[in-house]
């Protein structure tokens, strides 16, 4: 079996500017960030991003990577929207292919086949046909002749996913309930990265959980890399959930300038083993806030009711 | 008739939100929003037995949850991941509440953006699965906050189909399209008119249909009586108060 490990800056390597580019995972879900993080720190630019969208888009937005973006929505999950992809959007800074999220998933299997579209009832009637002209209905040759969307396939060039386990020939394991599109994602793409949480030796799967969650199949990778906390701060259960507290600091932070600017100084113009180092730092800080408010309340609660309006108020 | 001050109007929502599933037999439930929730459930635990919800994330669960509960306390009946919820829709065995950024005269509603779509003024959630949802199940929207900007002459983006939209579109759009009832803060609404247009269905205790007018963006069909929305009975109230929602999260969506 070949190995197929590699590291962050050689994946990044082989993705070349105008690409498109599938990233797996849904909304703020296992998303392979610390992939997307080695974009953000190339210079990539132009590309088309094709998502189940959640800050992964926002943050390739943010730093002007992106030409285009193909979705059915783009959401924190926790929090609805992002603030970034509002800002591109809202700009016309980024072109938008917005479909119904159904014919999104047809639209990674048509890839995967190899066919040029799968039919659907979803998208008639609605704006989704208004707003990408292109797209076409195809009318059944059989005694019915119902007039159905063909929604084309959505063809990758490159695919990007994030795993609990993998090993070195790129077989993937999910662990989390929800295995998403990813296996999709990698079919419809032409070359095909799996970053992970842990790389084991292939013997190792099947104490970590059952056949079933042995779903990424090496038929479907080119390359696997090493990338432990590589979804923060989505969730990627049952590894670690999402860290509510980083995205609202990045929620914060996007809507204001110069804090967007020491955010990503802090943040985003390090390596992933800076980036991980600073915000487990930024976790702790959080926690000895949220400690030091909570004491402030119990002194005024203790210092009566006029202390307390004060401090209520301030 | 409906005197009972003691009932909130969050929970006449949940009520009418439950009445959404009345006659449903084994579907997936699918619910957004606070008073939705509470509504699949009670319907669940009362005269739609055989309904399935789900866990929110990636399961269907056993009989009805409260809201907020722990993961662990939960019994799982099914695996049920995205991918798959894509087979339950395209199929039709799921009867959806999905809330409205805007919503509109013959039922269209919108999620996707407000303005002009390729350069909104606000970009929202997307699409999402509105345009699959809508020609291939029933479905119902909840607004809690009924205004002017909420219910418009013709939303911006047409995210879920409308009757109008479905039927210019053609048969294989209508073939299963319903959308069943408009639950807002301040009433009930439905399409039962001959030309498929929003109708006000009942009014919440204490609201007059004069306020859901002038709260309203559009003409609605306004039938000579206006019923009020109905009454929780006691046993409903019971589950709502103390089994579904002991910490009233339903209190901080809807205003008193």
């Amino acid at each position: 079996m070949s190995d197929k490990r590699m590291t962050l800056d050689e994946l990044v390597g082989e993705l070349r500017s105008g690409m498109t580019i599938g990233i797996g995972g849904w909304g703020s879900r296992r998303k392979p960030m610390a992939a997307v993080r080695a974009i953000l720190r190339s210079d990539l630019t132009d590309l088309t991003v094709v998502a189940y969208g959640g800050p992964d888009v926002g943050l390739l937005c943010s730093a002007g990577k992106v030409a285009k973006v193909v979705y059915g929505f783009v959401t924190l999950d926790s929090i609805p929207t992002d603030p970034h992809f509002k800002v591109a959007r809202q700009t016309g800074a980024v072109e938008a292919m917005e479909v119904d999220e159904g014919m999104f998933y047809l639209g990674l299997f048509a890839a995967s086949q190899r066919i040029p579209f799968l039919p659907t009832r979803s998208g008639l009637g609605s704006d989704v046909m208004r707003v990408n002209p292109s797209l076409r209905t195809v009318t059944s040759p059989y005694d019915d002749g119902e007039e159905l969307v063909a929604m084309p396939a959505l063809h990758l060039d490159a695919a990007l996913v994030h795993v609990n386990r993998a090993d070195a020939a790129g077989s993937g394991q999910i662990l989390g309930p929800d295995p998403f599109f990813d296996e999709l994602f990698l079919g419809a793409a032409d070359r095909r990265f799996v970053t992970t949480e842990r790389l084991v030796d292939t013997d190792r799967f099947a104490s970590e959980g059952p056949i079933q969650t042995m779903c990424i199949s090496r038929l479907l990778t080119d390359g696997v890399v090493e990338t432990p906390g590589g979804a923060h701060f989505t969730a990627c259960v049952p590894d670690y959930t999402r860290d509510e507290g980083f995205q609202k600091e990045y929620v914060a932070a996007a809507g204001d300038p110069g804090a967007w600017a020491s955010f990503s100084d802090r943040f985003l113009e390090v390596d992933e083993a800076g980036y991980q180092a600073a915000t487990t730092q930024a976790g702790v800080e959080r926690d000895e806030r949220r400690a030091a408010e909570k004491a402030v309340k119990a002194g005024n609660a203790a210092a009566g009711n006029e202390a307390a309006g004060k401090g209520a108020s301030s | 008739m409906s005197t009972d001050t003691g009932v909130t109007r969050a929970e006449y929502c949940t009520v009418a939100c439950a009445e959404v599933f009345r006659g449903d037999g084994e579907v997936m439930a699918s619910a957004f929003g606070t008073a939705p929730a509470l509504g699949a459930r009670l319907a669940r635990l009362t005269f739609a037995p055989d309904l399935v919800l789900t866990d929110g994330d990636a399961a269907l669960v056993v009989g009805a949850p409260p809201l907020g509960a722990a993961p662990s306390d939960l019994v799982l009946e099914s695996h049920m991941p995205y991918r798959k919820v894509f087979d339950v829709v395209w199929s039709g065995r799921r009867n959806l509440i999905m809330m409205a950024s805007q919503i509109d005269r013959t039922g269209n509603q919108n999620i996707s953006a407000i303005g002009d779509w390729s350069r909104p003024k606000a970009q929202l959630v997307g699409v999402r699965g509105a345009p699959g949802n809508t020609v291939n199940h029933s479905t119902s929207y909840w607004v809690p906050n009924h205004s002017t900007r909420s219910f418009v002459e013709q939303v911006d983006v047409v995210s879920g189909v409308g009757y109008q939209r479905a039927a210019a579109a053609g048969p294989s759009a209508t073939r299963f399209h319903e959308i069943r009832h408009v639950v807002s803060n301040l009433g009930v609404f439905d399409f039962e008119t001959p030309d498929k247009v929003m109708r006000l269905r009942s009014v919440h205790p204490r609201v007059t249909v004069d306020e859901v007018v002038e709260a309203t963006g559009f003409e609605l069909v306004i039938p000579s009586e206006v019923p009020d929305t109905r009454l929780p009975t006691p046993e409903e109230l019971d589950l709502i108060r103390t089994v579904l929602d002991p910490r009233g999260l339903r209190e901080r969506e809807v205003k008193p």
